[in-house]
């Protein structure tokens, strides 16, 4: 049988429909899916935000009861981490890593097809609990018992769904691991892969390496509400904080899985505009790695108030402030890419320019955190919020948004509209920081997190802050109404969308047809 | 395209500015961590100043190089783009000056967590307990015990559509039905635990906070300069009403203490933990409100 005839065979064969997309093996059909779930549930987790915020938005109870709204905080966390960032970067991993090594496909397509598959099970069980009795899980997205033994029905729920999210994640970075290390191009040494690749090669291993600890730290609480363990009960011998060291050992690590991704992008997106090579990209790629092996050995900064002897506290302090050096790096890096470039400012460079510049203001909160004494103050208070949230929203999501008008005309084979794109970076850009930087002053003026109702020296700062909240949220419909217009048409993309833009997914044509690299292309 | 831009930045970042600045002139408390009344508390001031000093210092630097490079290295001005891509000089000099920076901060930093680490020569010790929502304190040796729950006119105004304004309730969601009394100059050991989830008992201005869990006891210590009355708050989600279990401190002058502390022993029965029965409306209404 020749070439073409099994190409011919091949596609007739090909389901349509909505069958199509159930048992779809092409990463970039994959790939699209993940994109599009991780889009609706950042629209779920922001509705839930949009409940937080409108409690919030004057002192006194008006909306909700406690109980309710410390569901909405701890399913906002759970449905913004588990179901819009992380399937967000798995989707791009899908639909780039392939294009960017020169592959065919991911290395395992069937296991990806199920790892996606995985994704919507696992969401309507957790979303369900919030209609069962007792309502939804309300110990906060960290979980920690014994006020997690206190949930309701939804208990063994959530846990089976963290299961079946973790899962997933697993399946996603061993297919990542081995399409990156044994798929790739002729010639394509490991140092000459675009630091998106190199970045979520790294996220894989973290996430190999963590995601079972999670599992094990959730399972020992299942066990301990049913079946008479008592890890993590004094009563019985065991240690409420144990379970703190084991969550952290996981949580640490997933919040640079959370943005080691967005790093890659950050470092492809800027020498395209600039139009200029990468600055430092092998200390880029050891900054990375650094990185992530210090997230092993920081982990316990998040507990600096649960009493831990001094040569702990000092240890974890150390360790943590050790991760500006590495990250500094990485900024600096950037900035230097830029230095005497030409730059052109297109809606993925400003995303990614107000990346380095807000990120870096959540890594100044972070340093600060990180000095233990201080900490003490600044622990489990909206300076925390306020921190973790400019390198999640400012960094992970903008990094992901810089992303999506980078690569849209890739996808969809049509120019985004800019205009529109722009109104969507400018509202996005304000309405974010009218959000999130006063939340910096309630935290130090002291209102601590995951609180329904504040005394009254609060109420200023919390007013703007939700008025901030929803003007952000609303913009985001910007965005969904953008992407909807760019799949349906638009200017056609050229193979090389952007001037600057270099590497192989800009050698196959746009859109990038359903199979791509059959033969690999050869890198010199 | 680039009108919009700017036009939307322009409009939109004045109104953003406008709305954030306004309030921030009233008052310094509303954005900034307090010097707190103890010496720890100010050591701690002084950490987080100089922290975000150095934070502020680097940010105007790399920020500054990066707004320079954005209005000057721009394709419209006609700029032909440089080639370089590594300097191993320069990437040296800016691992290796960070690495100075967090050492230097990192000298004092050691020196007030060891001074904070310290519980030995206290002169007194109070027990604190976290319940699910109130707290209770026990003056060891003392024979004085007593819960501390949010008071009642706060408990009113923060029921769901209860209809009566915050402003208009006493120091709303930051008052106790029965402070804890505490001496000034003098070094008071805390124990503090949980009795049925974690708690965090946090005071601002004694510099810390610190949890409680139940099972395990957690030591620390303070000494308090001003006589006064200080508000905090529970700092560790701990259920429904998390945010209805704050703390009340009054520090007074070591005599008045012990005055106090007399009267509290004089009766005993009224104010001990034996008298925590579900009478309080407070704790009835949570009961009612949580089945």
């Amino acid at each position: 049988m020749t070439a073409t005839t099994h190409d011919h065979a091949a596609h007739a064969d090909e389901p349509y429909g909505l069958k199509r997309w159930f048992v779809t093996t092409n990463h970039k059909d994959i790939g699209s899916m993940y994109l599009l779930w991780s889009l609706a549930m950042f629209l779920v987790g922001g509705a839930m935000a949009l409940v937080i915020r409108a409690e919030l938005f004057q002192p006194g109870l008006q909306l909700v009861d406690p109980y309710f709204f410390n569901q909405m905080t701890t399913m906002h966390a759970l449905v913004m981490i588990f179901g819009a960032v992380m399937p967000a970067f798995t989707g791009l991993a899908n639909w780039m890593i392939p294009l960017m090594v020169g592959a065919p496909d991911m290395a395992l397509p069937r296991m990806n097809n199920w790892s996606f598959w995985l994704l919507p099970f696992g969401f309507a069980i957790l979303l369900s609990t919030l209609f069962m009795p007792g309502g939804g899980p309300a110990g906060g997205w960290t979980m920690y018992p014994p006020l997690m033994l206190q949930t309701g029905m939804a208990f063994p729920f959530v846990i089976f769904a963290i299961h079946v999210l973790g899962i997933s994640s697993i399946m996603g970075s061993i297919n990542v691991v081995a399409t990156v290390l044994n798929m790739r191009a002729p010639g394509m040494t490991l140092m000459k892969m675009p630091l998106f690749v190199w970045t979520w090669l790294i996220t894989a291993y973290l996430m190999i390496a963590v995601m079972p600890v999670l599992a094990g730290a959730v399972t020992m609480l299942l066990t301990d509400q049913y079946f008479g363990t008592s890890f993590f009960s004094a009563a019985g011998g065991g240690d409420p904080v144990l379970y703190q060291h084991i969550f952290w050992f996981f949580g640490h690590p997933e919040v640079y899985i959370l943005i080691l991704p967005a790093f890659g992008i950050i470092s492809t997106i800027i020498p395209t505009f600039a139009r200029k090579p990468l600055f430092g990209y092998s200390s880029m790629v050891y900054a990375t790695a650094s990185i992530a092996f210090l997230s092993f050995i920081v982990w316990a900064h998040h507990m600096f108030t649960v009493g831990m002897p001094l040569a702990g506290q000092l240890f974890f302090m150390y360790s943590t402030m050790l991760i500006a050096v590495p990250t500094g790096v990485k900024v600096f890096n950037w900035v230097a890419t830029m230095w005497r470039g030409a730059m052109t400012f297109e809606t993925p460079m400003l995303f990614a320019l107000a990346f380095v510049f807000l990120f870096t203001i959540g890594g100044f909160s972070g340093l600060m955190l990180a000095i233990a004494p201080a900490d003490f103050q600044y622990h489990d208070t909206y300076f925390v919020v306020a921190h973790f949230h400019y390198v999640l929203v400012t960094g992970a999501v903008f990094a992901i948004l810089a992303a999506a008008y980078y690569w849209m005309p890739k996808w969809t084979g049509h120019m985004y509209n800019e205009r529109l794109a722009q109104w969507h970076f400018w509202l996005s850009t304000v309405f974010v920081n009218v959000l999130f930087f006063p939340q910096h002053f309630l935290g130090l003026a002291g209102m601590p997190r995951r609180i329904p109702d504040y005394s009254v020296q609060f109420a200023d700062w919390n007013m703007i802050s939700s008025i901030g909240g929803f003007g952000f949220g609303f913009a985001q419909l910007i965005f969904v109404y953008l992407l909807y217009k760019c799949i349906r048409g638009g200017q056609e993309a050229e193979a090389r969308a952007w001037e600057g833009a270099e590497g192989l997914e800009w050698e196959v044509p746009s859109p990038a047809p359903h199979h791509t690299f059959e033969t690999p292309p050869v890198v010199r | 395209m680039h009108t919009v831009a700017v036009r939307t930045l322009l409009s939109l970042g004045l109104l953003g500015l406008g709305l954030v600045v306004s309030p921030a002139m009233a008052d310094y408390s509303l954005i900034n961590m307090t010097q707190g009344v103890t010496e720890s508390s100010r050591q701690i001031y002084g950490l987080h100043m100089t922290i975000f000093m150095i934070t502020v210092v680097i940010g105007v630097l790399v920020f500054g190089a990066m707004f320079y490079s954005i209005f000057r290295h721009r394709k419209s001005r006609g700029v032909k783009p440089a080639k370089f891509h590594h300097s191993t000089a320069v990437e040296i000099v800016w691992t290796v000056i960070p690495f100075v920076i967090l050492v230097a901060m990192a000298v004092p930093a050691t020196k007030v967590l060891v001074d904070l680490d310290d519980t030995s020569r206290a002169e007194m010790t109070v027990k604190v307990t976290g319940y699910q929502w109130f707290w209770g304190y026990e003056y060891i040796d003392e024979d004085v015990q007593f819960l501390s729950r949010l008071d009642t006119d706060s408990d009113r105004a923060r029921q769901l559509d209860s209809g009566i304004q915050p402003a208009s309730v006493d120091n709303y969601l930051q008052n106790v039905d029965k402070r804890l009394v505490l001496p000034i100059n003098t070094r008071i050991r805390f124990q503090i635990t949980g009795a049925d989830v974690i708690h965090s008992w946090w005071m601002p201005d004694l510099g810390w906070k610190k949890d409680a869990i139940p099972g395990f006891v957690n030591e620390t210590w303070t000494n308090i300069d001003e006589p006064g009355v200080y508000r905090g708050r529970c700092a560790e989600l701990c259920g429904r009403d998390h945010g209805f279990m704050p703390i009340v401190v009054e520090a007074v002058e070591k005599d008045a203490f012990q005055a106090w502390l007399a009267e509290r022993q004089g009766g005993v029965v009224e104010d001990s933990a034996n008298t925590a029965t579900i009478d309080d409306e407070s704790q009835v209404s949570d009961a009612v409100a949580a089945r």
